[in-house]
């Protein structure tokens, strides 16, 4: 996959526009999802992505080949989400589903437990969701994406040390949404399980 | 070191970030400490994990997409055609200019000499 892509992005870098389209069908799902978990929103996602494959194909002359054409389409994506975001500039308050713990880690053993699992993401999407878009950003570039501190400074438009600063706060507040103390909602069962 | 001292360097220190030893012997010896440290974990196992998840778009995205850079690529040959027109027209305008002034003098030479002739 990742070789079908460098020969993809190779020969789109060539000129070749259906080269250009087959890196677009191969990896718009990711995009999307990287774009939907920024905004939070199904529609300013696709425009989002949208926005991230123009610029990739007006900028393809500057993909040097030396990250893989995903990561150079994420830290895009990122920036047409920071973009978007500042001039959206209206905040979104999703309501918080918090009524169980995460409980088994091990999805591939049953079915019950893959049922786990995707009640675990749907609640840590939630969390996320609840996060200001600016905190959001950092921890899902870099936890989820596994983005360096440097590229989602420059991506986004703001400090290393203000990225660091946003995604230990941003853990902070997902941890306590996720594992909240003995006496907040949903807090006793958590704490027994944890 | 209390541990609301401690709990504010969690988030660092989960994944490796740089840690005072005295802030670790904290952890080791802390139980309160120590759960927070698992529940990072965990968190950051979540999200990690959360890569491997890709959403579906709408059907119609991928269709959208395509037509917009069909779009952008169509204005981009026909800026190209333009420009390509425009470089031929002013090289005509200048073909044309050094022609018409190599006609002129042309004629004010063969002029010249007719008057030469006419005078001798």
């Amino acid at each position: 996959m990742a070789a079908d892509l460098a020969d993809l992005a190779s020969a789109a870098r060539a000129g070749d526009r259906a080269a250009f389209e087959g890196l677009v069908r191969a990896t718009y799902a990711d995009a999307y999802t990287l774009a939907y978990r920024l905004t939070g929103s199904e529609e300013d996602a696709r425009d989002v992505v949208q926005d991230a494959y123009l610029r990739a194909y007006k900028g393809l002359k500057r993909f040097r080949g030396d990250a893989s054409f995903s990561t150079w389409l994420h830290r895009i994506t990122a920036n047409c989400a920071a973009t978007y975001l500042v001039k959206r500039r209206k905040a979104r308050h999703e309501v918080l589903d918090e009524e169980q713990a995460p409980a088994d880690e091990r999805p591939e053993v049953d079915p019950e437990a893959r049922a786990a699992l995707a009640f675990e993401r749907e609640r840590l999407g939630a969390a996320l969701q609840g996060l200001p878009a600016q905190m959001r950003a950092v921890v899902v570039l870099r936890d989820v994406y596994d983005l360096p501190h440097e590229a989602i400074a420059r991506e986004l438009g703001i400090s290393e040390g203000a990225a660091k600063v946003r995604l230990h706060r941003a853990r902070r507040r997902l941890r306590e949404r996720m594992f909240p103390a003995r006496g907040e909602p949903g807090g006793e069962e958590v704490a027994d399980a944890v | 070191m209390r541990c609301e001292d401690v709990a504010e360097l969690l988030p660092q220190v989960v994944d490796g970030g740089r840690a005072d030893p005295s802030v670790r012997a904290h952890v080791e010896a802390c139980l309160r400490c120590q759960a927070e440290m698992v529940q990072y974990r965990k968190l950051l196992k979540a999200l990690h994990n959360l890569r491997t998840e890709v959403l579906e778009p709408a059907p119609g995205m991928l269709p959208g997409i395509l037509a917009s850079l069909e779009a952008v690529g169509e204005r981009g040959a026909v800026r190209s055609l333009l420009s390509g027109h425009r470089a031929a027209y002013v090289g005509g305008v200048a073909v044309a200019t050094a022609a018409a002034g190599a006609a002129g003098a042309f004629l004010v030479v063969s002029r010249g000499r007719r008057r030469v002739r006419l005078a001798s």
